[in-house]
């Protein structure tokens, strides 16, 4: 245990009361670890903004999610009309229904962006593994959310869309239909899986985030923040043990960030009060038709967020499957004659891919489409150790990794395009090289991220003053 | 701490606890799991529906809600039957043999897939994802479908294609025909389904 701290007797009441609360919590202390004496790198661009506008969108979605709690329904007879209900006699229900709903869109747009920003800057890299592994549980977690929250006005892409996706774990070999019937609770979707997607949404989910959401950023200041330099700061301190190119969080960046959030809060109010459907991509068309279990919607597509991943599950043909084995035994060929590893791995590696082309050949295309939509998310958690640049910062890389970057966002953009057109023999085949694309990119990325000549990265970050 | 001596036998019954620990941990969730399960009501639920086709004229669909899931009655045409037996060529399944136990009972197990000629029985729920198709009994040339189309069912969702006795077309992502589901007919316009016991084949 600490010491016991004493005050002069004469200090004002306010120091004296701090003095009391920080002898039985670290009130003080907590505030200075995380924000008067942690120490964020002075060069951060316009990139570094999305991390604190996740964490307010969250709190949006706290708060206008218990209001919003207060007076719906999760009951498959009552719910459509309970939101209808928010939207037209709740006094200023509607506001706070398309705040939650615009929420949703703009926490997806928020984090794409605080990823792209990890990405581009290597901040996944040692020693922030688990920051970045944080970050990628809690985007699952964000999807699952965004996901059961999307069944709860029970409209008809709701159910549909609910229906698709529970209907996609029956794909699974063996025990699939089970696994569907256990998600559901009833042979289709129906009340049962409303309450407890309510549930889920409300409560369980939640409840993950935030501990998530403590863990990063627990994480985060353990080792502290990456820059668009990529550079150490913690290499470089002064007499006191400060890094000389830190600054302190508080004041310095959270008014940075007071100006970022009134620049987003102005979009954000802009969409509720002029575009809350947002021309159909927030909330579709089709969803404000009461769920109807016997008649599917002419088009149904997920919200945008979802539909690149959505795009890769349709991608998946029989024909996209025979594709994949292809590549699986180029690449067995390829590590059979240029791997080099002792050859009882190689026996090992030949084993694996026959066996992995007789499992591919074995199942369903349905299943694979699972497994690339599911592997899509998942080999995101492997970026620390895929990438193998000799530079973290895209500034000191290689021209041409610039492109490759600049190629995936190009790519993930046209298949989110792609996952919100109805299907067609053309948009089938772009979405599979997009889906190839998207796998090569992180699979191949051992072997690309080491070619080209990197810059060296400076001593020092690089910043001017203004 | 690190000059003291391991206890091994302290150590035993430690490792013996938490395992005993994980085996309760284990006994706890298995009921919270299965609180995950259809529940008894929505087992009871799937009771036999009837329906009067009295009225049903020939080319007409009639849909009624069996399970929670949209069973379609088609009176079908002279003509939608004579089309059936043209087109086996390009089904996946024409003989209706995949999961013939699941999806095809005995009595539908024939070119018309149904006991009576023109009356088809199928549960209008796509193999594929789930979604219910559209209906599409105009023969000919349209948006989304073949040219020598001969009358059937589109699925909105991933375009799976059926034809008019609910068998699905090659090369399409739906992997088997539209269920038929247990029927009988209790007398000449009284249909029941979910119920076959005393059909015959």
């Amino acid at each position: 245990m600490a010491e016991f701290k004493q005050v002069a007797a004469n200090a004002p009441v306010g120091e004296k009361l701090l003095n009391w609360v920080d002898n039985r919590f670290p009130a003080s202390k907590l505030y200075k670890e995380h924000m008067s004496e942690y120490y964020a790198p002075k060069n951060f661009n316009f990139w570094y903004v999305f991390g604190s506008l996740a964490l307010l969108v969250l709190v949006i979605q706290i708060v206008t999610g218990i209001f919003l709690v207060m007076n719906y329904k999760p009951d498959a007879n009552l719910a459509f009309a309970s939101v209808e209900y928010i939207m037209r006699d709740v006094p200023w229900g509607w506001l706070i229904r398309y705040m939650h709903s615009t929420g949703a869109s703009a926490f997806f747009i928020v984090v794409y962006m605080h990823m792209f920003r990890g990405m581009i800057y290597g901040s996944y890299r040692k020693p922030r593994e688990l920051v970045w592994i944080f970050g990628c549980a809690i985007f699952l977690c964000l999807m699952a959310e965004a996901f059961m929250g999307y069944l709860l006005p029970w409209g008809q892409m709701s159910y549909w869309g609910a229906q698709v996706i529970v209907n996609l774990f029956a794909a699974v070999p063996f025990v699939g239909p089970d696994l569907a019937l256990l998600i559901r609770g009833d042979f289709v979707v129906s009340d049962a899986t409303l309450n407890r997607f309510f549930s889920f949404h409300v409560i369980a989910v939640p409840l993950v985030l935030l501990g998530l959401v403590a863990a990063h950023i627990i994480a985060l200041h353990e080792v502290g923040s990456n820059n668009p330099d990529g550079v150490e700061i913690k290499a470089k301190k002064d007499a006191r043990g400060i890094p000389l190119d830190g600054i302190p969080f508080h004041p310095y960046y959270t008014v940075h960030d007071i100006f970022a959030v009134s620049v987003f809060l102005l979009v954000f109010s802009a969409v509720i009060f002029f575009a809350p459907e947002f021309g159909g991509y927030f909330l579709e068309y089709n969803n404000f038709i009461p769920a109807d279990p016997l008649k599917t919607p002419a088009h149904i597509a997920p919200v945008w967020y979802f539909t690149p991943y959505y795009s890769m599950l349709r991608a998946t043909t029989t024909e996209m499957v025979h594709v994949l084995v292809g590549i699986l035994g180029l690449g067995t060929v390829l590590t059979l004659v240029k791997g080099r590893i002792p050859g009882a791995a190689k026996v090992g590696v030949a084993i694996a891919a026959i066996v992995a082309a007789a499992l591919l050949l074995t199942f369903e295309a349905k299943f694979w489409g699972v497994v690339v939509m599911g592997g899509a998310v998942v080999i995101m958690f492997f970026l620390p150790w895929l990438d193998r640049a000799e530079q973290k910062s895209i500034r000191y890389r290689p021209g041409w990794h610039k492109v490759m970057y600049g190629l995936f966002v190009l790519v993930f953009a046209v298949l989110g395009y792609l996952g919100v057109q109805p299907p067609s023999p053309v948009g089938e085949r772009v979405s599979q090289v997009g889906t190839l694309f998207y796998f090569g990119f992180f699979l191949l990325m051992p072997w690309w991220s080491q070619i080209g000549t990197f810059k060296r990265a400076p001593d020092r970050v690089t910043f001017s003053a203004h | 701490m690190s000059d003291q001596q391991v206890d091994s036998g302290k150590r035993t019954w430690i490792i013996a606890s938490s395992c005993a620990g994980v085996v309760g941990g284990g006994f706890v969730a298995a009921p919270f799991v299965s609180t995950f399960q259809p529940s008894e009501r929505a087992r009871a639920a799937g009771a036999a529906v009837e329906v009067d086709i009295g009225g049903l004229k020939e080319g007409e669909k009639l849909t009624v809600e069996w399970r929670g899931k949209p069973v379609w009655i088609i009176k079908r045409t002279a003509a939608q039957l004579a089309a059936l037996p043209k087109i086996d060529a390009q089904l996946a399944d024409p003989k209706s043999e995949r999961k013939a136990d699941e999806i095809t009972p005995k009595y539908a197990r024939n070119e018309h897939r149904s006991i009576k000629e023109q009356i088809l029985v199928v549960v209008g729920i796509c193999s594929h994802l789930g979604c219910s198709p559209s209906d599409r009994f105009q023969a000919g040339p349209q948006p989304s479908l073949p040219d020598d189309w001969a009358g059937g069912f589109l699925c909105p969702c991933h375009g799976s294609t059926f034809d008019m006795a609910g068998r699905v077309f090659k090369n399409k992502p739906a992997p088997d025909n539209l269920e038929v589901p247990p029927h009988m007919y209790l007398s000449e316009t009284r249909l029941l389904i979910g119920e076959d016991k005393n059909a015959k084949a």
